[in-house]
């Protein structure tokens, strides 16, 4: 087999291997949403995360609007300090509500904003004053549970 | 006990003349790249000619992913989460530790076993007396050409896989298109799962290249001892990779648990 034959074999085998990670990257491993869409950080502050994560989505109505980028315990308040990374092109009121929610039963924990009707706008560094924090199974059960065993002693 | 003893010298002078050579590799590679043509024609070996086993066993693993997983996760109702199970499987281990191990078997002992022969039938002295280096102009180019081949190859692993499992999971079994690859996508990412698939296929590359040209290079001139070196090329380059791939996945995965 002569020269410029092996490189063509050559240059056929480097471009479908680089196409290969071309493919993983975008159809398999999905970097379009990773590249820098411009964005804007808004604050918010919990008392209970759940099982939020970081890179949790921030849905609005369902619809993906960003990402969750850090999450920290605020060491005064004991808080969980959370900033969001919101598109551009999403504006959210000043009294926009977050909150933790679980999609399904078992699913992925995302945060949930409830758009107000204040005419000001959030900018980038602002803070969501109000927030609604995760509900904890267990707790909720062992309210459950005290509910139950408190209202049923008056009765015996 | 002699002779434990002088296997255990015998194999840390290995050692030491292992990485003696892996510098003097490193040191003669500039000569590969200079000429490019030798480096061509040793990634058309190594890598044009493994792209069919390459790519026929990525296919089948990744069908073989499909059944077995869309089985196991079906039973507990996740039968949707085939595409991200097939996709992680695929991108962080089969694809580099198999392509990897298919690699080790298909090339590296082609390689030991050329590079061999060569010094049996004395053309590396007789191009020492030619005042060639056999380092820069045998040993380094296919040293390069498997470096450059073996990420290239477990790309494609990769993705015939999950095109294995997209044929057995949606065509066959029927989980929806849009679920197994939305799913795949929402899972998988190209910061940290898919670019450390390509760091462990570059190691891998590196660590059977190296042991196949060494192996060649080391091996004694007979025709037992060609064969004998083909075979530690194998097994050691097999060993290479999957212990390679523990102390791999233990740096790269092990601050994701808690993330």
């Amino acid at each position: 087999m002569n020269r410029s034959t092996i490189d063509l074999w050559v240059g056929i085998f480097v471009t479908i291997g680089l196409g290969a990670i071309v493919f993983l990257a975008l159809k398999v491993g999905n970097l379009t949403t990773l590249d820098a869409k411009p964005s804007y950080r808004l604050e918010v502050n919990f008392d209970n995360i759940g099982g939020l994560k970081m890179r949790a989505p921030v849905k609005a109505a369902g619809v993906v609007v960003g990402r969750v980028e850090s999450v920290r315990l605020d060491p005064k308040t004991y808080e969980a300090a959370v900033t969001l990374k919101i598109d551009n092109g999403y504006q959210f009121s000043k009294d926009t509500i977050a909150s933790i929610l679980t999609s399904g039963l078992l699913g992925e924990v995302y945060i949930g904003l409830d758009a107000g009707g204040d005419p000001q706008m959030l900018t980038d560094g602002g803070k969501i004053a109000k927030s609604q924090s995760a509900v904890v199974l267990e707790k909720l059960i062992g309210q459950f549970l005290f509910d139950k065993a408190s209202s049923g002693a008056p009765n015996k | 006990m002699r002779r434990i003893g002088a296997g255990a010298i015998n194999a840390i002078a290995r050692c030491g003349f292992a990485a003696r050579f892996f510098v003097a590799v490193l040191y003669h590679s500039p000569s590969a790249f200079h000429r490019l043509q030798l480096t061509a024609r040793e990634i058309y070996f190594a890598g044009v000619l493994s792209l069919v086993v390459i790519m026929v066993s990525g296919l089948f693993v990744g069908m073989v992913l499909g059944l077995q997983g869309y089985d196991s996760l079906n039973k507990y109702g996740a039968g949707d989460s085939l595409g991200i199970f097939v996709g992680l499987s695929l991108v962080r281990e089969l694809g580099p530790v198999v392509a990897g191990l298919l690699f080790a078997s298909r090339a590296g002992s082609a390689i030991t076993a050329e590079i061999g022969l060569m010094k049996t039938t004395e053309q590396l002295s007789a191009m020492e007396m030619m005042a060639v280096d056999p380092l820069a102009r045998i040993v380094a180019p296919r040293f390069w050409g498997g470096v450059i081949a073996m990420p290239l190859l477990a790309a494609l692993f990769s993705v015939m896989g999950v095109f294995g499992a997209y044929l057995v999971g949606v065509r066959l079994i029927g989980v929806d298109n849009g679920t197994f690859w939305g799913n795949m996508q929402a899972g998988i990412d190209f910061w940290p799962d898919i670019t450390n698939g390509i760091i462990k296929s570059v190691v891998f590359g590196v660590a059977v290249s190296l042991i196949a040209v060494f192996e060649g290079y080391d091996a004694k001139p007979t025709a037992e001892g060609v064969s004998a070196a083909t075979t530690r090329t194998v097994v050691g380059g097999s060993l290479a990779i999957l212990a390679l791939d523990f102390v791999l996945t233990v740096f790269m995965f092990r601050g994701m648990a808690n993330v």
